[in-house]
C-alpha cells in the first residue's frame, strides 16, 4: 500500500511538471506580449520604447524559453529574485513568482485566498451530499412510483440549466428581488474574525452549489442504489429475515457507496481547484476568482500557480479516491 | 386436486410441514399480466425432500420465493394458500414473515459469489443471520456459531477462514458457506435453489452429500430446485415437474423417473446425456422453446412442442387444459396429460430410444 502511494505521488509530480511546462509554453508562445500591458499599467500609459525594452528584458523575454522555465522551477524549490521593470523583489521558496499586476508574492496570496475557496467547497459539498444521497436512496426505494418519477424528472430539468445561469438567477431572486436578509451581503469574511458573518456571506454560494450538486448526486445515488438493490445479495439479505432498514442501508447503500465516493472525490477536487462561477457571482475572493482576474490581466505567474494548484488538488483527490476505494471494496485491496 | 395432494401426503403418514395449495403468482408488467405460477399444489413433510424440476422460467424459483414471502407485496399478486407449520404465509404481515425467514424457513441460493455480499466477511454475514433471530446473542457468541457452522459444512480452518471475504473462497467453499448461512438457525424447511449450478461435478456431489447429511441430522424438510434430473434422482423423495408455471407431473421419485407419464418429463429424461453411451450419439433435445408466460398456448401449454399429441383424439391438446389427475399407476402419481395409455407409449416408444438396455428389464 505504502509503495503504491509513493509510486502514485511520483507520477503526480511528473504530471505537475508537465502541466507547469505546458502553461509556461502556452503563455510564452501566446499571441500577446505581456510586457506591453504591464509597462502601460505601471507607467500610466506612458510606456516608451526604452521602458518597454526594460520590461521585456527584466521579465526574461529576451532569453531562451528553457532558461526562463528553469529559473521558474528553481524558484519553487530555493526561491529567487524577481525583477519587474525597474524594481527587484525578493521571492523566498516556494516561489511561484510575483503577481505582475499587483506586485505581491503569488504563494502568499494563494495561502490567503485558500480559506475562502475551502469554505465554499466544503459547505457546498456537505449540503449536496447531505441532501443528494438520502433523496437518491429514497427515490431508489420507491423506484417507478409517481414520487420517484416526479423527483427524477424535475431534478433532471434543474441540472440541465447551465450552472452560471442557475447561480445568477439564485442570486438575483434571493438577494435582489426578495432581499432575504440571511443572504444579505455575500462575500468571504474569515471564520476566525466573525463566524456569523462568515456564515452569512457564504450562505448563498453554499445554497447554490448545494442545490445544483444535489440534483446530480440524487441521480448518481439513485442509479447506484437501484443497481445495488437488484443484486442477488440483497435477496439473500431479505431471505435472512433482516429488517428493511438493514437491507437497504447496511447491504444496499454500502455497495452503492463505492461509485458515489468515486464521483465525489473528483467533484470535490474540482471544487477546491476553484469554483470560478460561484466565486465570481457571489464576490468571494477565492482561488477561482483570482485565476479569472489573472487571465484577464495576462498575469502569467498567477495563471501558472492556479493551474498548478488545480492539478495538485486533482492529483491528490484522485489518489485519495483510489486509496479509499481499496478500503471500501475488499476485492480491490492493494497489497 | 387439493384433496388429492393432501391425501398423497397423509398416505405417507407424515404431517406435512409445508402445504402449498392452488398457488398462483402473477406479476403485472408493461406488456401485460404474467402468470408465473398457476394452480400449484404440493406438500413436504419433515425429513422429506421434494425435487422441483423444469426449464428456466417454468416457475420453480418464483413459487419457492413465495414461501418466504419474498415477492414485492405491492406488485406481485399471489392467491391460494401456503401453510408453514400451519401458519398461512399469504397475506401475513411483514414483521411476522421476517421472523420466519432465515429462521424456520431458510433459502440456499445458487451462484454464491453473487448471493453473498462482496464487501462483508463471510463470518460477519453468517453472524448477522444468527443474530437477527437471536437478538440476545452477543457478537462473540454469533462469531463462535459462525465458526461452528463453517466447520460443520466442511470448511478447513474455519476459525481463520471466518475472516475471509467471499471472493477469497473457492466456488465450492462459497456454496458451503451459503449452506452454513442457511442452516445457522436450524431451519425446519430448507429451500435449495439450484445449489449446485456452476459448480464442477465432484464439488456438486460433495455439496449434495453435505445437504443430505445435514437434512438427516436436523430432520428438516427440503425443497431442491433444479433442472438436473441427476440431482433429483440422488436427492428427492418426491418429484414435481413444472412447465409454464404449472405442475405437469407429481409423484414419488423412483416411480416418476421409471414410469413417467407426461411427454415433457420424457423430453427431460431424453435430454440427459449418458456418460456410458457412444460419444458420437446425439443428445435428444425437446423441440421448440419454452412458451411465453404472457400468452401461454391454449389447452395444454406443452402441446406445440409435444410429439405425441397426435395420439390424442381430436384437437383436445390444443383446446382443453388437462387436469392434474392420477394416471394409470395409482393415486400417488399425478399427471397433467390427455394421453390415456401414457406408460405404454413410454415403454414402447421412448424408453428404447433413450435407454435400450432397460427395455428388457421392465
Amino acid at each position: 500500500m505504502f509503495a503504491y502511494i509513493v509510486k502514485r505521488l511520483i507520477a503526480g509530480v511528473v504530471v505537475m511538471f508537465m502541466i507547469s511546462a505546458a502553461v509556461f509554453l502556452l503563455f510564452w508562445y501566446g499571441p500577446s506580449a505581456p510586457a506591453k500591458p504591464l509597462c502601460d499599467r505601471d507607467t500610466n500609459n506612458r510606456c516608451t520604447d526604452v521602458r518597454l525594452a526594460q520590461y521585456t528584458e527584466s521579465l526574461g523575454y529576451n532569453n531562451p524559453v528553457y532558461s526562463e522555465y528553469g529559473k521558474y522551477v528553481k524558484g519553487i524549490f530555493v526561491g529567487r529574485k524577481i525583477t519587474i521593470g525597474p524594481t527587484t523583489y525578493d521571492c523566498p521558496a516556494p516561489c511561484l513568482g510575483y503577481s505582475a499586476r499587483t506586485k505581491v508574492p503569488v504563494w502568499g496570496e494563494m495561502k490567503q485566498r485558500l480559506p475562502a475557496t475551502i469554505s465554499v467547497a466544503v459547505g457546498g459539498a456537505t449540503l449536496y451530499l447531505l441532501f443528494g444521497v438520502p433523496i437518491g436512496v429514497a427515490a431508489a426505494r420507491r423506484r417507478g412510483s409517481v414520487t420517484d418519477k416526479a423527483l427524477v424528472s424535475s431534478f433532471l430539468v434543474l441540472s440541465s440549466i447551465p450552472y452560471y445561469l442557475f447561480a445568477l438567477l439564485t442570486w438575483l431572486y434571493l438577494t435582489v428581488i426578495y432581499e432575504l436578509p440571511v443572504f444579505g451581503n455575500p462575500g468571504y469574511y474569515p471564520f476566525t474574525d466573525n463566524p456569523a458573518k462568515w456564515f452569512q456571506g457564504l450562505g448563498l454560494a453554499w445554497v447554490c452549489l448545494g442545490i445544483f450538486g444535489c440534483t446530480q448526486y440524487t441521480r448518481y445515488s439513485r442509479g447506484a442504489m437501484v443497481e445495488a438493490l437488484s443484486e442477488d445479495y440483497i435477496r439473500t439479505a431479505k431471505a435472512k429475515g433482516l429488517p428493511p432498514r438493514t437491507v437497504v442501508y447496511k447491504h444496499g447503500l454500502r455497495a452503492a457507496l463505492v461509485p458515489i465516493v468515486t464521483i465525489f472525490g473528483i467533484d470535490f477536487g474540482t471544487l477546491l481547484a476553484g469554483t470560478i462561477f460561484t466565486e465570481k457571482i457571489f464576490e468571494i475572493q477565492g482561488i477561482g476568482f483570482w485565476s479569472l482576474q489573472a487571465v484577464y490581466g495576462k498575469d502569467l505567474p498567477v495563471v501558472s500557480a492556479t493551474a498548478l494548484f488545480a492539478a495538485a488538488v486533482l492529483i491528490v483527490s484522485n489518489l485519495m479516491v483510489d486509496v479509499l476505494y481499496s478500503f471500501l471494496d475488499p476485492r480491490v485491496r492493494i497489497s | 386436486m387439493t384433496s388429492q395432494s393432501a391425501s398423497a401426503a397423509t398416505e405417507r403418514g407424515a404431517d406435512p410441514f409445508l402445504v402449498v395449495e392452488d398457488l398462483t403468482v402473477r406479476f403485472p408488467t408493461e406488456d401485460g399480466l404474467v402468470t408465473a405460477v398457476s394452480g400449484l399444489s404440493y406438500s413436504v413433510g419433515m425429513g422429506q425432500t421434494l425435487g422441483i424440476v423444469g426449464e428456466s422460467g417454468s416457475g420453480k424459483s418464483v413459487s419457492s420465493m413465495a414461501i418466504l414471502g419474498l415477492h414485492d407485496a405491492k406488485t406481485a399478486r399471489i392467491t391460494g394458500s401456503i401453510r408453514v407449520e400451519g401458519t398461512e404465509i399469504i397475506g401475513l404481515a411483514e414483521p411476522r414473515l421476517r421472523k420466519l425467514r432465515g429462521n424456520s424457513v431458510a433459502m440456499i441460493f445458487q451462484d454464491a459469489l453473487a448471493a453473498l455480499h462482496p464487501f462483508y466477511k463471510v463470518g460477519a454475514q453468517l453472524a448477522e443471520a444468527y443474530r437477527v433471530h437471536h437478538p440476545s446473542a452477543s457478537k462473540r457468541d454469533a462469531r463462535r456459531k459462525a465458526i461452528e457452522m463453517l466447520d460443520r459444512v466442511g470448511i478447513p480452518q474455519p476459525d481463520a477462514r471466518v475472516d475471509d471475504f467471499p471472493h477469497q473462497f473457492s466456488g465450492g467453499m462459497r456454496q458451503r458457506a451459503m449452506i452454513a448461512m442457511g442452516l445457522i438457525n436450524d431451519p425446519s424447511l430448507i429451500i435449495a435453489d439450484e445449489p449446485t449450478t456452476a459448480l464442477d461435478v465432484t464439488v456438486q456431489a460433495q455439496i449434495l452429500d453435505l445437504l443430505q447429511d445435514l437434512q438427516r441430522e436436523f430432520n428438516s424438510a427440503v425443497i431442491i430446485i433444479t433442472h438436473d434430473l441427476g440431482v433429483i434422482a440422488e436427492m428427492a423423495d418426491d418429484v414435481l415437474v413444472m412447465y409454464a408455471g404449472r405442475a405437469v407431473e407429481y409423484g414419488q421419485c423412483k416411480e416418476l423417473l421409471t414410469h413417467p407419464e407426461m411427454p415433457y418429463t420424457w423430453g427431460l429424461l431424453s435430454s440427459v446425456p449418458d456418460v456410458t453411451a457412444d460419444t458420437d450419439a446425439r443428445l435428444i433435445p425437446i423441440p421448440g422453446n419454452p412458451p411465453s408466460l404472457l400468452s401461454p398456448p391454449t389447452g395444454c401449454a406443452f402441446h406445440p412442442r409435444c410429439v405425441h399429441s397426435d395420439k390424442v383424439p381430436g384437437d383436445l391438446c390444443a383446446t382443453t387444459l388437462p387436469e392434474l389427475t392420477p394416471g394409470v399407476r395409482g393415486v400417488g402419481h399425478l399427471k397433467r396429460c390427455h394421453l390415456a395409455n401414457a406408460d405404454d407409449i413410454y415403454q414402447a416408444e421412448v424408453l428404447p430410444e433413450i435407454a435400450p438396455e432397460l427395455v428388457e428389464e421392465s
